[in-house]
């Protein structure tokens, strides 16, 4: 209370109180009481609401540790939100560049509007899309048979390339805004500072541009990461027999076998591998910075 | 000071006079809990049982079901009818979830053929806990294009002229006990599992993908991106009749794995009549011939039912067939701790195949 009363006291926070209460309501109310309850869970043995005696139980963080297919599905899962996070990285850094500081007026805005439109349909329906495009006999292979003198078969449906491209593609704007912002806060002095003092054009890019953008870079690559690795609906269509990932693991717990406490200690399990690891990897971050 | 007294008033008058309204209407509602999609929420049957008894139909629905026993489990009173796999009837029975079915209210119970009537999974004491309406198979079914004439053996789904166009559904239970069948074992005491692990690890390569849905299978047989898989004999009938997908049915000559759905009543139902009449109206013949020629359906446990239906119907004609039923086995209660166990060698089995 003590606290609360010094920190209160301080003006600054008294004044933005009223402003800030609407945030951290909802939060508490949509956020946190949902996951408190989810933790309660991942410690029982059976759910209080399935009307059969229960207990309190580690059984279920003791099951990953138990049976090798957990830790194997969640390496899959790092290796698949590195993997989508790196390719957003290759695609959409060069493309917030060229927003930030090539394209001007109408043209900028006309591809700022091409980059923010997946947002704006929902995802099942995007998946779905490629689908249609990845099959064999699917637009991207019938498109190109018709244009290419030799014969290809293309079939990408139902693979692991599959499983990446659907997911860059849903993921890849917020790796754009991210980098959009911070590069086009860099001072255009700067770049020609350094051009003028003989820095080649990749010099700066690598002394000035990449540094000052950073930021952006780190945002969007953990805005990337932390999803993917969790995500379910993307390998689960596009990824076929090869789509099983931790995610979707956790989806079986919830829905097929209705064992929300395991469903919930593996969520948990991952959303601390996820700490971890954003938490190794800041300081290296910082230093980049 | 008037204005909060005016709200409480008008809030307590509002809590006061839904209560009322709710206790009313509980007298003449049917609430159903059932899948989305199977019979009981047709909108054409609920309009003409509606218009038949002046009970009024509120259809709830489930996606497994472990979802359904918690459901009732949890909401006492809320159900007045609960449509329950003849395999989970046991458990929801033990649980005390279910009542017995005073059968002298339904006149059509006495035209259900007796094999499922009398069914232990359903009877406990001589008393009915379950009124058996429709029974089906999960047996293979083919597109049309892909064979000259359709495979009679559950091995075709592991000839190599297949692989990479074969399908199944991502259940575990189902799996194992395709699993067993193709092993030559009874799907309700599986002797050797490393026999069944072996025969489904090498499935898996054969494999495009896993279904979930009659849409993800209509869907690949559309695009011709399959040959053969594993599906429900009512969702292969609907593929052909509604659809009018290359799709036909094969009872292979290994066998089938049989289900049958009942319907029950759940203790504390508020309308007991209403249930009774509701479950008479599902095993009535009329209501299945519609359902069968406007939707596709499984096969009734009301033998009249099926014989109003045209003599080559597919339920009729094939699920009829004496030499099928000798081939076929019906799915038996499986315990939590088998379902755990078949669940985690499916998932290994997923998880070694990436």
């Amino acid at each position: 209370m003590a606290a609360q009363g010094a920190i209160a006291s301080h003006n600054g926070l008294r004044k933005a109180l009223p402003w800030l209460a609407p945030a951290y309501l909802w939060l508490t109310v949509a956020i946190f009481l949902p996951l408190s309850a989810m933790v309660f869970f991942s410690f029982m043995t059976d759910l209080p609401l399935s009307g059969k005696p229960w207990a309190f139980t580690l059984g279920n963080y003791a099951a990953f540790f138990s049976q090798s297919l957990y830790l194997t599905l969640l390496l899959a899962s790092l290796r698949l939100g590195l993997e989508v996070t790196l390719w957003c990285i290759i695609i959409g850094y060069p493309a917030a560049y060229v927003l930030a500081k090539v394209l001007k007026g109408r043209s900028r805005e006309a591809i700022f509007l091409l980059v923010i439109l997946p947002f704006w349909s929902n995802g099942l329906v995007r998946i779905f899309s490629w689908a249609m495009v990845l099959r064999e006999g699917g637009i991207l292979d019938t498109a190109l048979n018709a244009v290419l003198p030799f014969k290809i078969n293309i079939d990408l449906m139902y693979s692991y390339p599959a499983v990446i491209i659907g997911l860059v593609h849903s993921y890849v704007p917020y790796m754009v805004l991210t980098c959009y912002l911070t590069l086009q806060a860099i001072d255009d002095s700067l770049i020609e500072a350094g051009r003028s003092l003989g820095a080649s054009r990749l010099q700066v890019l690598k002394r000035v541009i990449i540094p000052l953008s950073m930021p952006g870079l780190v945002a969007g690559a953990a805005l990337i990461f932390v999803p993917v690795v969790g995500s379910f609906m993307e390998p689960r269509i596009l990824g076929g027999r090869t789509g099983t990932f931790y995610g979707t693991v956790i989806e079986d717990q919830f829905v097929a076998v209705f064992n929300w406490p395991l469903g919930a200690a593996l969520s948990f399990i991952l959303l601390a591998v996820v700490l971890v690891i954003l938490a190794v990897a800041s300081p290296v971050l910082k230093r980049a910075n | 000071m008037r204005m909060p007294d005016l709200t409480a008033l008008l809030t307590a008058t509002a809590v006061f006079t839904s209560a009322l309204a709710f206790a009313a209407q509980a007298a003449e509602e049917v609430h159903v809990l059932n899948w989305k999609g199977y019979g009981a929420d047709e909108p054409w049957a609920v309009a003409n049982f509606e218009k038949a008894t002046g009970f009024k139909v509120v259809n709830d629905f489930f996606n497994s079901e472990q979802e359904m026993l918690t459901k009732i489990r949890t909401n006492p009173g809320l159900y007045d009818v609960v449509m329950i796999n003849a395999a989970f009837n046991d458990q929801a029975m033990a649980e005390k979830l279910i009542q017995p079915i005073d059968i002298s209210k339904l006149p059509n119970y006495a035209d259900i053929s007796k094999d499922k009537a009398g069914s232990p999974m359903l009877d406990h004491d001589g008393k009915v806990y379950g009124v058996p309406w429709v029974w089906g198979l999960t047996a293979l079914a083919i597109n049309e294009k892909s064979f000259d004439k359709p495979p009679t053996s559950i091995a075709e789904m592991w000839n190599p002229a297949h692989k990479g166009r074969v399908i199944i559904r991502d259940d575990a239970v189902e799996a194992v006990q395709f699993g067993a069948i193709a092993t030559g074992q009874n799907i309700n005491d599986i002797k050797d599992m490393d026999a069944v692990k072996t025969k489904l690890t090498s499935l898996m390569p054969q494999i495009k993908t896993f279904w979930s849905s009659e849409n993800d299978w209509n869907q690949m047989v559309a695009s011709n991106q399959i040959d053969i898989g594993t599906y429900w004999s009512g969702s292969a009938d609907r593929a052909k009749t509604h659809f009018k997908l290359p799709v036909s049915l094969v009872i292979p000559q290994e066998g089938a794995v049989a289900w049958l759905d009942a319907f029950s009543i759940p203790v504390g139902s508020k309308n007991v009549a209403g249930a009774e009449a509701f479950i008479n109206y599902m095993i009535d013949p009329k209501f299945y011939v519609e359902w069968v020629t406007k939707v596709g359906a499984p096969v009734s446990a009301n033998t009249k039912a099926v014989e109003a239906l045209p003599e080559d119907a597919f339920n009729r004609k094939v699920m009829g067939d004496p030499a099928v039923a000798k081939r076929i086995q019906f799915q038996a209660p499986i315990t939590d701790a088998q379902r755990e166990a078949y669940l985690a060698l499916w998932q290994q089995l997923k998880v070694d195949v990436k």
